[in-house]
């Protein structure tokens, strides 16, 4: 089978970490973001896999290399010399998508939830039409595109509301589809979006249906939603018992909330409280008596003594102090230094600087 | 040698309203500051001065404030006999010192110190007396320069650059006069009775030819600053003494902590024994009172007092702080400027926090995002901050719990 990751552009939302390392690389649960994708659709049997990019960084390409020895694909950089939107992408890509009839998944790079595809390719087969769209339900579809069925059918989709002021529905677009490559024929290749004009003439045709996904969904092109998908994706974790997780106990008296990812790499210090929903990279240092609570450190980064780190991404190699304290959406690019006892709330530092006064109100530190 | 003695004049609790929350417990000159109450500091000075053979202390406390402390002291300074003095209505500064003047001229000293308390600096007073003996003077305040813009917030001097004789008094004055201000501090002979008495005669006076006056907050009390300074700078041998040691009011809550950093420091120039051994979990200055206890891996100073019984955590950061006694403060927390009341409690990786006052600058508050805010962060007595929360520039009133963050308030 064949598969598309729409990977975009330069990741400018989750900047400061994509000024160091492009957005697929980026560590989730560490893991570089694409590659829980890749490892998802290689266990669903796809073999071909295109990166839909805007640019094609040289570190992307040998680290995704790799990965095509590892998982047994064959990997295809689609540059797009102009941004083609989320449609142009599939015809640019037309040769290796449309080389058979096989249908062929298509996803957002930003898009962490338990991949469905093996169920996905099952219902999409069984309904024989055109296109199938992963939909997931909200709380507030009001924010969202929702997807609204036929009378009556309890996948065929009728039409999307673009941000319904009254209730017509709660599932969304889940940014993850399967089509026929019948699809392709109705794509130019010129910057095309495939959720409104696209989808839409499908659905004129009755040929899109939907398929519910199970479990948690986040887009995580932002910190703050990097932050919620990873804490839903420890749960997630947590709930299918899986062995990743570092267990709470004699071992690990550290272990304070479960969901609580640890690289056998890092090193923890004395009287230390981690938890509930932490990782930590390869390489890591934490200090003696260090409180961590649904935060990331990144590959190598140390922190300090006494330090008090809760929703904040620690960048790779960057250093946070004795007894600093930093939260509300606090992202370090690589090589930062927070000194001793600074505070920093929501802080956005970019990569090399150091920090010597506290930032209280939230800031981007240039 | 001639025979001098001293007056502290300590006020009352309807003074000092800016020093709540912590007057709410205890009256301001008994708050610790560098291990020591306030006036512990006026007398410890008082003490190293040749021919002091009395201190009164002069105020509208109950006499049974002061009582024990007195006796403490007594074993503390047995150079001098101390006494408290009791006003039954506020007569004023000066007003306080002439309705007691037949005790203190007991026995004719031939100079008299008066020291308020609220006053924080290294109290150069044998330069004082030196002075005031060069001069032959009648009286000598101790004066020193501030930046220009602070100036108007005290009395003002305006002296003979050469003679240091002064020219010219005024209490807080509305333009600029002079940057030389008054330090609180003044040595007078026993001819001030006379300048106060004729103070209180122009006073009456002036009130009977406007009894519109007499509903005139303090229309009794005659005040040495507004009242009497600017009469003897007409007509006394009236010199200045300007001090280049540090100097500072105690005046808000807030300000005890520069004043514990002066003192502090001032006590380790000196090579007290009393502070703490500096190591590198204890960057000097820092007084831990000998029944405190304090975990080796917590990391203090500079300028840090630990008050009696109290409990410090493991890996806990005290910075510019004062902690009184029988406060504990639990394991990986974290106070930078700010005052931790008695028996008050801060949760483990909580963090207590103030910003930091210049020792140069006569304010304790700051102005943040456009609104005025205490600088120094103050928990009264018995309160408690939650583990892991956080609390800047707050002043907490005594028996609050802090369970979430809180920012720029005043917790009632």
């Amino acid at each position: 089978m064949k598969a598309l990751i729409l990977v975009g552009g330069f990741g400018t939302r989750l900047r400061p970490l994509t000024l160091t390392l492009p957005k697929p690389l980026v560590e989730f649960a560490n893991k570089p973001m694409i590659l829980h994708q890749i490892e998802a659709l290689a266990k669903a049997g796809v073999t071909d896999i295109v990166l839909a990019v805007n640019y094609q960084p040289e570190v992307m390409v040998s680290v995704l290399k790799k990965y095509e020895e590892l998982y047994n694909v064959r990997i295809t950089f689609s540059v797009e010399h102009e941004p083609l939107g989320t449609a142009g992408p599939l015809k640019l890509a037309e040769k290796i998508l449309g080389k058979n009839d096989d249908p062929f998944f298509v996803l957002n790079s930003d898009v962490i939830c338990d991949y469905p595809f093996d169920a996905l390719a099952k219902f999409h087969k069984a309904h024989g039409q055109e296109g199938t769209i992963v939909v997931t339900k909200v709380e507030e579809p009001s924010k969202y595109g929702v997807v609204v069925h036929k009378p009556g059918h309890a996948s065929r989709i009728d039409r999307f509301v673009e941000k319904p002021v009254e209730f017509v529905g709660n599932r969304i677009n889940a940014g993850i589809y399967i089509l026929n490559p019948t699809i392709l024929k109705r794509i130019e290749l010129r910057p095309t979006s495939i959720e409104s004009e696209i989808f839409p003439a499908i659905c004129a045709d009755g040929e899109l249906h939907s398929f519910d996904l199970e479990g948690f969904w986040m887009d995580v092109g932002q910190p703050k939603d990097f932050l919620t998908g990873t804490c839903l994706y420890l749960s997630s974790l947590a709930k299918k018992g899986g062995k990743e997780l570092t267990p709470a106990g004699e071992e690990h008296p550290y272990v304070y909330g479960g969901n609580v990812l640890i690289d056998p790499s890092a090193k923890i210090g004395k009287n230390c409280r981690i938890g509930p929903n932490v990782v930590i990279g390869p390489g890591v240092t934490v200090g003696d008596g260090a409180r961590l609570q649904r935060c990331v450190l990144l590959k190598n980064s140390k922190v300090k003594d006494h330090a008090w780190v809760k929703s904040t991404i620690v960048g790779w190699n960057s250093t946070v102090g004795r007894w600093a304290r930093l939260e509300n959406v606090t992202v370090l690019g690589d090589d930062v230094t927070v000194g001793d006892e600074i505070y920093v709330n929501g802080g956005s530092v970019l990569p090399h600087k150091t920090i010597k006064t506290n930032i209280e109100v939230p800031a981007i530190v240039m | 040698m001639a025979t001098s003695k001293a007056v502290i004049l300590v006020g009352g609790p309807s003074r000092g309203t800016r020093f709540r929350p912590l007057s709410l417990d205890l009256p301001k000159p008994l708050f610790d500051v560098a291990g020591h109450p306030i006036i512990w500091h006026n007398l410890k000075a008082l003490a190293k001065t040749p021919g002091i053979k009395e201190v009164i202390l002069i105020g509208y406390y109950d006499e049974s404030v002061f009582a024990p402390y007195i006796k403490w002291w007594s074993l503390d300074y047995p150079q001098f006999s101390i006494k408290y003095l009791r006003e039954y209505q506020a007569l004023g500064t000066a007003g306080g010192l002439y309705h007691f003047r037949d005790v203190i001229l007991k026995g004719n000293p031939s100079t008299l110190f008066v020291l308020n308390a609220d006053v924080c600096c290294s109290f150069p007073l044998s330069s004082m007396l030196e002075l005031f003996e060069e001069k032959q003077a009648e009286a000598v305040i101790l004066g020193t320069k501030v930046s220009v813009e602070a100036a108007s917030n005290f009395g003002c001097i305006v002296a003979d650059p050469e003679t240091k004789r002064v020219r010219h008094y005024v209490e807080k004055p509305e333009t600029h006069i002079s940057n030389l201000i008054n330090c609180g501090v003044y040595l007078f002979s026993a001819s001030i009775f006379d300048v106060i008495r004729d103070g209180m005669a122009r006073k009456a006076d002036k009130l009977a030819a406007n009894p519109a006056l007499e509903h005139e907050d303090d229309q009794e009390a005659l005040r040495l600053e507004q009242d009497v300074l600017g009469e003897l700078s007409e007509r006394s041998k009236f010199f200045v003494y300007e001090t280049r040691d540090f100097w500072r009011q105690i005046k808000t809550a807030g300000s005890a902590v520069p004043a514990n950093a002066l003192y502090l420091q001032q006590a380790y120039q000196s090579g007290a024994t009393e502070l703490a051994q500096p190591g590198p979990n204890i960057v000097a200055p820092v007084y831990i009172h000998p029944s405190a206890h304090v975990d080796p891996t917590a990391k203090l100073g500079p300028n840090v007092s630990i008050g009696e019984r109290a409990v410090i955590g493991a890996g806990a950061r005290i910075k510019e702080s004062i902690i009184l006694q029988d406060a504990e403060i639990k394991h990986d927390a974290c106070i930078l400027y700010s005052i931790i009341g008695w028996g008050s409690r801060v949760g483990a990786w909580a963090r207590v926090e103030g910003s930091p006052v210049a020792a140069t600058e006569h304010s304790t508050s700051t102005v943040k995002n456009g609104v005025k805010v205490q600088s120094v962060t103050i928990l009264a007595k018995d309160c408690t901050v939650a583990d892991e929360v956080r609390v800047q520039n707050c002043v907490c009133l005594p028996y609050k719990e802090l369970k979430r963050d809180v920012v720029n308030e005043v917790i009632m």
